[in-house]
């Protein structure tokens, strides 16, 4: 089966990465409903991020706009220091009670 | 090429993102998350992002996945997690509301009202003399986007500061913060 074609004639609009975005947004924000353990709560929220930046980035080339990529950096400065708090809270409930999941947060609800 | 990379990228960022969600052991999840985000680094070169590319390499790849697996190894949850989930049609009501969320961001995306704004820098992403992607990222980071760059500073500062205050073990050994009365619950699946 010859795609070569089918390929030439195709072109990658600005509308297929927001179409991947929705997607990888979509998987993140199921990740963090469904998984308990709270590591990979957090790995999904970074795949959110991820998508963002990816919809970010669509939008400044489409845009013809660099403002766009600049505003990724901002989304990960976030992410970054969303992580370095996260995982620090993590290591705390791992020390009170010796798991990571969802449940063990249990306590907070007073 | 350009149709052929999208979509393998396309489908190495969807397949790892699903690995993410449906590994059961958090190290295979750190790695998928790698594979995601070394693919979408890709779609963004694709996109005439170099800068944001690189970084996204180095700073995700490089830094937070090591950082998720340092903690990994540091607290041993290295094993599987237990599936059954405790609360009655929490699954279903969950994958229910992640396709909820797919339609809305599609119809949005499909709307042209939510595009079209442009800034005020004027700097665009091709063309015009400016020199190469780094130039203008930075010709527009520190003119239009200095104050919110001065800001970043801070937050990271604070990020820094609460993290170092929340690992801080506070002078006493580690046995006396243990909850006894509550013991190991939850992921005890060995």
């Amino acid at each position: 089966m010859n795609i070569a074609p089918l390929a030439a004639s195709l072109e990658i609009t600005p509308s297929y990465y927001l179409v991947l975005a929705a997607a990888l947004f979509s998987i993140g924000a199921v990740g963090v409903l469904v998984r308990r353990n709270v590591l990979v709560m957090f790995m999904s929220v970074e795949l959110m991020l991820n998508a963002v930046n990816l919809t970010f980035v669509a939008f400044a080339k489409a845009l013809n706009d660099t403002a766009g990529q600049v505003l990724v950096f901002f989304s990960l400065v976030v992410a970054a220091a969303e992580v370095a708090v996260g995982l620090a809270i993590i290591v705390v409930i791992f020390r009170r009670r010796r798991g990571a999941t969802a449940d063990d947060l249990t306590v907070l609800k007073g | 090429m350009t149709v052929f990379l999208f979509f393998l990228m396309g489908g190495l960022t969807l397949a790892g993102a699903l690995g993410v969600v449906l590994a059961r052991n958090p190290v295979h999840s750190a790695l998928f998350l790698v594979q995601t985000l070394l693919s979408v680094a890709v779609l963004f070169l694709l996109q005439d992002a170099q800068l944001v590319a690189a970084v996204q390499v180095i700073v995700y790849a490089g830094a937070i996945v090591v950082l998720f697996i340092f903690v990994i190894m540091l607290l041993g949850v290295d094993r599987r997690e237990a599936l059954t989930e405790p609360l009655r049609f929490q699954r279903p009501i969950a994958l229910a509301l992640g396709a909820l969320v797919l339609v809305e961001i599609l119809l949005l995306a499909g709307h042209g009202w939510a595009t079209g704004a442009k800034t005020a820098s004027g700097v665009p992403l091709s063309g015009g003399d400016f020199g190469n992607n780094i130039q203008r990222v930075a010709r527009v980071l520190f003119t239009d986007f200095l104050w919110p760059f001065q800001l970043t500073a801070v937050l990271l500062v604070i990020a820094v500061v609460g993290s170092v205050a929340l690992a801080k073990r506070s002078g006493r050994p580690v046995g006396d913060e243990i909850d006894a009365a509550s013991g190991p619950q939850g992921e005890s699946v060995p």
